[in-house]
């Protein structure tokens, strides 16, 4: 029987290894998967490339991973927010890298990635700095820019059901960037809400087929990131 | 011509937020798919002219965004801007290579955005200004102007230290290149024509001259 429920955070995440690249779901604080987030601060693996559209906010999450110095490279479209104050500092002392890539850039670079298209060509980023040094080509007239597409070791996501067989159902706004991140990730671990029967998800409604899928953690009741912002704490 | 800060009184006429804003929204028809970005252009929702339907796209995933939640809302459901919104009776959620494909795939009218520049042949700078120690912060907004038809531009007509937002070049780092088709200010309403910037309608109580000082190209006037 196939079975990718794992009991803990901390099993999820015990293979990700120092020097790794790390798809992290989420925008803002919808989608983040902060118990896995936080069981990687406990493993206190460093040395982390992390893709993420943003880079955290207040002092728990992945700006509580940034702050517990893990991260050594951010790849993101938005890294600084209002309560976006770990990265802001890390980055002006020269401690963080940054490769900047326009939102819809990243999306499709990962979603390439896990389509198995190593490089395509994009209208986003034409004629500005993000495109220096990168190969343009014209096709009917127009110029695009050539990017890369791109895989991580692991992708953390977060959704609202699960099945065994890692089929995913999300929650709203909250969906963004997992689905795509699953695909690229060369192991995808996502926290659920709830793990349900097999079947009981209606083979038309799932989003994230299992097949992306190599392991499911159980979170009831996650925490909320912008509570826990507002009441100024801090992980571990 | 960009030091007009030093010499003019800093009165307060023109437009407000709100006004630009539902100025804006007339100029959206019936059936648009519309994107809306941070700041102002958020206002334009609330301005619909009333017999007009037009289904607002954020790029975090949702068609169909409705207002800002009234009840608090909930932290799975938000606007680019990351406040909590609420969905419309018929709006459909998508991840985020679905989302660009529809802003760069050219299935979106139009695109309200701010600025912190605008050139007279269209080009747009709104995401860095290059200083040192600054943090660049693009988003979505350059998918944004190389995949949508119509680019709106909501904006200030100067800084806040008074200087120049339209001008001949941009000096900042740009988004894209000539993709702005017409810009809504405090003080006009303003065209990108393959001749440059062209008054198409002044706020009351404006006359061209006060927005010609203000500006960093030349103005052309409206037809009258």
């Amino acid at each position: 029987m196939i079975n990718k429920q794992i009991t803990s955070p901390a099993e999820a995440v015990k293979d990700i290894f120092e020097g790794a690249t790390v798809m992290i779901g989420g925008f803002g604080e919808a989608g983040s998967p902060i118990e896995l987030i936080h069981a990687l601060i406990d493993q206190g693996t460093r040395n982390l490339t992390v893709v993420n559209n943003n880079t955290g906010s207040g002092h728990v999450g992945l700006a509580a991973l940034i702050e517990n110095r893990q991260v050594s490279k951010m790849i993101c479209s938005f890294p600084r927010t209002a309560n976006s104050l770990v990265f802001p500092e890390l980055y002006r002392a020269d401690e963080i890298e940054l490769e900047l890539v326009p939102q819809g850039t990243l999306a499709e670079r990962i979603r390439a990635g896990g389509a198995g298209i190593p490089a395509f060509y994009t209208p986003s980023s034409v004629g500005t700095p993000l495109a220096d040094g990168k190969e343009v080509r014209q096709f009917n007239g127009q110029d695009y820019v050539m990017e890369h597409g791109l895989t991580a070791d692991f992708a953390l996501i977060k959704c609202r059901q699960a099945d065994r067989l890692g089929n995913l159902v999300f929650n709203k706004t909250a969906r963004n960037f997992a689905p795509i991140m699953a695909m690229a990730g060369r192991k995808t671990i996502a926290q659920t809400r709830a793990i349900v029967p097999v079947g009981a998800i209606d083979p038309e409604c799932v989003v994230t087929p299992g097949i992306f899928v190599n392991g499911i953690v159980e979170i009831p009741d996650p925490l909320h990131e912008s509570l826990l912002v507002a009441e100024e704490r801090s992980y571990p | 011509m960009n030091n007009v800060a030093n010499n003019l009184p800093e009165e307060k006429i023109g437009w407000s937020r709100e006004q630009m804003a539902q100025r804006t929204a007339l100029d959206i028809p019936n059936g648009a798919y519309v994107n809306l970005g941070i700041g102002i252009p958020e206002l334009v929702a609330r301005f619909v002219p009333e017999g007009r339907e037009v289904i607002y796209h954020t790029e975090n995933g949702l068609l169909g965004m409705g207002p800002v939640a009234e009840d608090g809302g909930e932290p799975e459901l938000i606007n680019a801007g990351k406040k909590r919104i609420s969905a419309v009776p018929g709006a459909a959620y998508f991840h985020h290579a679905d989302s660009f494909s529809m802003i760069r795939g050219g299935h979106l009218d139009i695109c309200v955005l701010g600025a912190m520049q605008v050139a007279e042949n269209g080009d747009l700078a709104n995401w860095s200004t290059g200083a040192p120690g600054s943090i660049p912060a693009v988003g979505g907004a350059m998918d944004l102007v190389a995949g949508v038809k119509t680019i709106y531009v909501i904006t200030q007509h100067v800084t806040k230290k008074g200087y120049p937002k339209l001008m001949e070049h941009c000096t900042f780092p740009l988004t894209g290149v000539g993709v702005v088709s017409r810009i809504y200010t405090d003080l006009a309403v303003i065209d990108v024509t393959p001749e440059g910037f062209k008054v198409v309608e002044l706020a009351p109580g404006v006359d061209f001259d006060y927005v010609q000082q203000r500006t960093g190209a030349t103005l052309q006037a409206p037809d009258s």
